[in-house]
């Protein structure tokens, strides 16, 4: 084994005896039906009062009256689940001393670093797609496209990507966990600010740069079916960006 | 096998060593003693690339430890203060994980790791989880944490901390039975484990070296007269005196009870006979007359407060009560 796989191996193992990830992924697995479930009923009242009122059946687009929706309130579940997935990475190991053991062990931070994000981007994905079970059963019964679902599942992927590198940067300033996850979650928080001013200030040059440097428009985008190459660019810089600082971080560290 | 040369390092302001050199032959072992605070733990972090130094040159194994990081930690297995665990694996798998860390091959793995657990005594223990481990245990499965490996080099920062008195024994013996293949440097504050165990001793206080010599010989070294120790049967009331005013007796003081007194005699000159024959023709009684040694916790003491009576010259290098601290 390499040691990237090896301690790949060994945060899986690490999560899934911890009741952390129990927690986190109850909590999202239940809101994400029950949103799912929400909408659903909403669409269906929607028909309806379609059929009393014009007698035909309407042909309800699911696409954007279950799906879109569920998308973006998902997006924003993640912002306060996610950081607490993230937390332990690196605090925990400050506060247990096994810091040191990792760094006088013949292991690079390159990849000690993209072993723990490889293994909470794992959990996620692996979360993330047994969400997919409300898509499909659905399809059993309605019809609808699955091209921006698709779409949306990529968007939901690299924004829970870009969230994770986030909440590993946070873990990595800091050995208290809580201090971790709060923080993370002002990151993410500061970021998608950065949207709101943007569209604030609208089409001036900062407008435009602070619009860019948030994730709320790549998002969208996304969740709507477009899939631009910019968006996917946007998405993998900003998670190098954030694992290359944290890496300084951890370096850094050691020169105190 | 082991070279530092005039490493100091700052913390921020604050000058955790300074200007420390040493080296550690192969095959030897070497006690690192001092009292806390006084750099050991600093030192040991900088041998096994946890932090750089901040001036001077560290190499292990023929490695620079600032250069070549990763050929260092390569051929060295390090018990840090602390011992380095997670207590939700079992002592089964988190040596595994240490052992892949190390880069051992699978079959080597599998007879490497009982080997150790042979070694250090958690034959009962290996399949348990490490978070209900006794402190004393747990101390045992970082130290097999650091033997894992088999590694030429092994740095032990207060190995026999929380371990029971047989225990201590094991691990000293094992410890032992390690040098000549192993190159070894331990921390401790237990002076008669320095003893027991290791070939020489390097005391440092304050992030210098105040000395460094093999344990019995750091007695000898300290001492600027022989004491003797005299108990007579029948002592008059000036005997003291008269004991004084032989040659080569520069002090009389009397000990416990009033029949004993300690001679200070010159270097050098073995008095005994003299005193012997003085003590018998004035019809004191000769009961005994024994040399003392100052023991190695003296010397520690006497070493690392700088008593005013420890003047400059005894030692060939570093020598601190001529500087004034830092
Ligand atoms: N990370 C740090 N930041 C600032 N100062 C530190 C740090 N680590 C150690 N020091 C200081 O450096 C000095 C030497 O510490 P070190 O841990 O090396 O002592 P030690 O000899 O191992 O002591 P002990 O016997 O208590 O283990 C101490 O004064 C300590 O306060
Ligand atoms: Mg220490």
């Amino acid at each position: 084994m390499t040691p990237f796989q090896t301690i790949l191996a060994k945060e899986l193992r690490c999560f899934f005896v911890s009741p952390i990830l129990y927690v986190v992924g109850a909590v999202f697995l239940f809101i994400s039906g029950l949103i799912a479930h929400l909408m659903t009923v909403n669409a269906g009242q929607q028909a309806v009062r379609f059929l009393q009122v014009q007698n035909t059946y309407a042909q309800l687009n699911l696409n954007e009256l279950v799906f879109r929706s569920l998308f973006y309130s998902l997006d924003f579940v993640l912002m306060f689940l996610l950081p607490i997935l993230t937390m332990r990475l690196f605090a925990e190991e400050r506060k247990l001393h096994t810091f040191e053991l990792l760094l006088t062990s013949p292991v690079g931070i390159n990849e000690l670093i993209s072993a723990k994000y490889m293994s909470v981007l794992v959990i996620y994905l692996g979360l993330l797609s047994l969400t997919s079970l409300t898509p499909i059963i659905l399809s059993l019964y309605a019809s609808f496209h699955w091209h921006p679902i698709l779409t949306g599942y990529v968007a939901l992927a690299f924004q829970g990507g870009l969230f994770l590198a986030c909440g590993l940067l946070a873990s990595a300033t800091t050995e208290n966990q809580v201090v971790a996850a709060f923080l993370s979650f002002g990151m993410i928080l500061l970021i998608w600010l950065l949207g709101g001013l943007g569209s604030l200030l609208g089409d001036t040059t900062i407008g435009t740069v602070l619009s860019y440097l948030s994730f709320t428009e790549h998002y969208d985008r996304l969740v709507r079916g477009l899939l631009e190459a910019k968006d996917i660019v946007y998405y993998l810089s900003g998670i190098v960006l954030m694992l290359f600082i944290a890496h300084r971080v951890v370096d850094s560290h050691r020169w105190s | 096998m082991i070279a530092v040369q005039h490493v100091s390092k700052h913390y921020g302001h604050h000058r955790a060593l300074d200007d420390v050199t040493f080296h550690v032959k192969k095959g030897e072992i070497l006690a690192f003693l001092g009292p806390n605070g006084a750099g050991k733990t600093t030192t040991m972090r900088i041998l096994t690339c946890f932090m750089p130094q901040s001036e001077g040159s560290a190499t292990v194994a023929g490695f620079d430890c600032l250069d070549q990081p990763t050929d260092v930690k390569r051929h060295l297995g390090y018990l840090p203060e602390i011992p380095p665990l997670y207590p939700e694996l079992t002592v089964d798998e988190y040596l595994t994980f240490v052992g892949r860390l190390k880069r051992l091959t699978p079959q080597r793995l599998a007879s490497r790791t009982s080997h150790v657990i042979d070694q250090v005594g958690l034959g009962h223990v290996h399949h348990r989880v490490i978070g209900h481990l006794s402190k004393g245990f747990r101390q045992r499965v970082g130290l097999a944490q650091a033997l894992i490996h088999d590694p030429p080099v092994l740095i032990l920062d207060e190995p026999t901390v929380g371990l029971d008195p047989k225990q201590i024994i094991e691990i000293r013996e094992l410890i032992k039975s390690l040098a000549g293949s192993h190159t070894i440097i331990l921390s401790t504050h237990i002076l008669p484990e320095a003893m027991a165990i290791c070939d020489r001793v390097v005391i440092i206080h304050e992030g210098r070296i105040v000395a460094e010599d093999a344990p019995d010989r750091l007695s000898s070294r300290l001492r600027r007269s022989e004491k003797m120790s005299l108990t007579v049967k029948q002592p008059q009331p000036d005997w003291l005196e008269r004991l004084g005013t032989l040659p080569g007796v520069l002090n009389v003081l009397p000990a416990a009870t009033p029949n004993t007194c300690t001679v200070d005699c010159e270097l050098g000159k073995d008095l005994r006979e003299k005193l012997s024959q003085f003590v018998v023709s004035r019809g004191y009684g000769l009961l005994e007359l024994k040399p003392l040694s100052l023991s190695l916790e003296e010397v520690f003491l006497q070493l690392t407060h700088q008593e005013e009576d420890a003047g400059p010259g005894e030692f060939d290098h570093h020598d601190s009560s001529e500087q004034p601290p830092a």
